[in-house]
């Protein structure tokens, strides 16, 4: 790197990416400072005088409160918790097979099969809501944990299918041989070599499917209507806003506390996460 | 060689399940079954499904007859349809272009040496990872029309005198869909160009510098063809979520006001789900397809070439 003057570090580097931070961030803070602020701070016209609207000096667990006792906020998020899980779970083991099967074995329609699943992964759910709406009802399914559990993998399988079958190609064929010549089966070779190689692959897919999981909004809003099955997502939406009437402070408190489970998997695994964010791209 | 004895093994006509699965096309099948099954059964046949719904009058209960291209005739005669494409297309043209741009510098300032970078780049993926219904509350409540923190801010630094409706008047809240959408998807832009230019081998960069290239040409003749590839399928797969979003709308404005903002997406929810007209929704739903199709296309074409790179 060829280093300019300090004011040019400044101007091109620091500057911009301060910037970026504060803008991308902002939210976030904006939502804790929501969370903790009573109701009398939070509804201050825009221009009133004294309205310092970045902290407040009256810290309150009111809203915190409010959202256990009032709403079903703890059991949407054991719901969206038990529904991320099982679909993710689920994925994986589909996604490994079938990412092994792909990218591994020779056999007939290989190409043509994984291009469908390429395909399927891009098929967004708004596409086909209504009509599985109809089909979960048909399957008497709706309204059950079950209906979000075997349709999140439509959107979870594709995406692992397409990252295992990059993790795969890049492990060694000579591995698997070698195994062979010992007298491993195929399958063996596969589950007790192959895949343990695989596994910070199997980590970054799985990490990923969750968190997609654990955002996914229209199939949850639209097949689900008990409120205590709902999710966090639709559960807030659905019972903090009565008509025109916005719970502010609930409200922020939920998308607060129904961020932190994603967070904190996500702290943990950044490296595996954006592994699986690069590679559900490049494949 | 052990495998070639095998395999001609398994072709004995007494195939024990064992030796099934040493064929390496039985063992492909059975891998691939669970997730033949689970795909056809909730997209394959839903698509299918919508194809049929859309030609009937189905509402909900009622199962309905067949109708042909009528319902397709219908909204292509809606205004409010009509004012759901162009949103459509504005929002994903005008998203795509600021989140390319920013997220490209965003990449750019990222993939310098600098102290805290690790934790910077950390943070910097939280509106990606957060879930965006949740996220977008918190600008809701930004864009406020009478609590806004973004009207106190530029009240107090004296650029407006009267307050600013956000989400009441219909070219503003296009607007602010579009700032939550750029938000939202710049660090997706980010992240992915990063790793774009990190395979880029630096020397090539130092090469073109000792020639005498100026920072703008280096970026512009060595780093930008270079990155084309990865950029194109970053646009591309934003593209078609972009087009296809329901969730930043729906919390938003839910397509008001007086459904000025309308997508697709939440337009086919109003009428499938909110309204009932189940085959009306499945229609709208459906129009979208021709355009991700062609874009799926293109998605495949630069993913090859992306691998074969």
């Amino acid at each position: 790197m060829i280093e300019g003057a300090k004011w040019r570090r400044w101007v091109y580097f620091r500057i911009p990416l301060a910037l970026f931070v504060f803008w991308l961030l902002f939210p976030f803070y904006w939502m804790m400072v929501t969370t903790v602020r009573p109701d009398g701070e939070l509804y201050r016209p825009w221009n009133a005088r004294n309205y310092s609207p970045f902290w407040t000096t009256n810290p309150t667990w009111a809203h915190i409160e409010y959202l256990f006792s009032e709403t079903l906020f703890g059991a949407w998020m054991w719901n969206t918790m038990f529904i991320a899980l099982v679909a993710t779970a689920i994925s994986l083991v589909c996604g490994v097979l079938a990412g092994y099967a792909l990218s591994r074995l020779k056999f007939p329609a290989a190409g043509l099969l994984g291009t469908a699943i390429f395909i399927t992964y891009l098929v967004p759910q708004t596409l086909l809501f209504i009509p599985l709406a109809e089909i979960i009802r048909n399957y008497k399914l709706g309204d059950t944990p079950w209906a979000l559990i075997l349709t999140y993998p439509t959107f979870l399988i594709p995406f692992c299918t397409w990252l295992m079958m990059g993790y795969f190609k890049a492990i060694p064929k000579e591995l698997e041989e070698c195994a062979r010549i010992d007298g491993a089966a195929r399958w063996q070779a596969m589950l007790y070599i192959v895949i343990p190689v695989a596994v910070p692959g199997i980590l970054s897919a799985g990490i990923f499917a969750f968190t997609l999981s654990w955002n996914e909004f229209i199939y949850a809003l639209v097949f689900i209507s008990s409120q205590e099955r709902k999710t966090v997502p639709v559960g807030v939406v659905s019972e903090l806003i009565r008509g025109d009437v916005f719970f502010w402070g609930p409200l922020m408190a939920g998308a607060l506390l129904g961020s932190i489970p994603v967070a904190i998997v996500y702290s943990f695994f950044v490296e595996h996460y954006v592994a699986g964010l690069t590679g559900s791209v490049k494949g | 060689m052990a495998v070639t004895t095998i395999d001609a093994a398994s072709r004995a006509p007494a195939m024990t399940r064992q030796r099934m699965l040493e064929d390496e096309r039985w063992l492909a099948m059975v891998l691939l079954v669970p997730t033949i099954v689970l795909l056809t059964a909730f997209i394959a046949y839903p698509f299918v499904r919508g194809i049929m719904l859309s030609v009937t009058n189905s509402r909900v209960g009622v199962s309905g007859d067949f109708v042909g291209l009528a319902n397709f005739y219908k909204i292509w005669h809606d205004s409010i349809f009509r004012t759901a494409v162009y949103n459509t297309f504005l929002y994903t043209g005008v998203t795509t272009v600021f989140k390319l741009a920013l997220g490209l510098w965003l990449a750019l300032l990222l993939n310098r040496v600098f102290k805290g970078k690790a934790l910077v780049r950390a943070f910097i993926l939280l509106p990606f990872i957060i879930p965006t219904v949740l996220s977008t509350f918190a600008w809701k409540w930004m864009f406020d029309p009478t609590f806004s923190v973004i009207n106190w801010v530029l009240f107090q630094l004296g650029v407006i005198k009267q307050r600013i409706n956000w989400l009441g008047d219909p070219d503003l809240a296009m607007i602010s869909i579009i700032i939550v959408n750029i938000w939202r998807g710049v660090p997706f832009f980010a992240i992915s160009l990063l790793a774009g230019l990190q395979t880029i081998n630096p020397e090539l960069n130092e090469a073109a510098a000792i020639d005498g290239a100026k920072p703008w040409q280096r970026f512009w003749h060595v780093t930008w063809p270079l990155l084309l590839p990865v950029t194109m399928v970053v646009v591309l797969f934003s593209v078609i979520q972009t087009f296809a979003d329901f969730q930043i709308v729906y919390v938003m404005t839910n397509g008001g006001p007086a459904n000025a903002t309308h997508l697709f997406a939440t337009y086919a929810y109003q009428l499938g789900v909110g309204t009932g007209l189940l085959s009306e929704g499945a229609a709208i739903s459906l129009a979208m397809f021709p355009v991700l199709f062609i874009v799926v296309i293109f998605q495949l074409m630069y993913i090859r070439r992306v691998e074969t790179r």
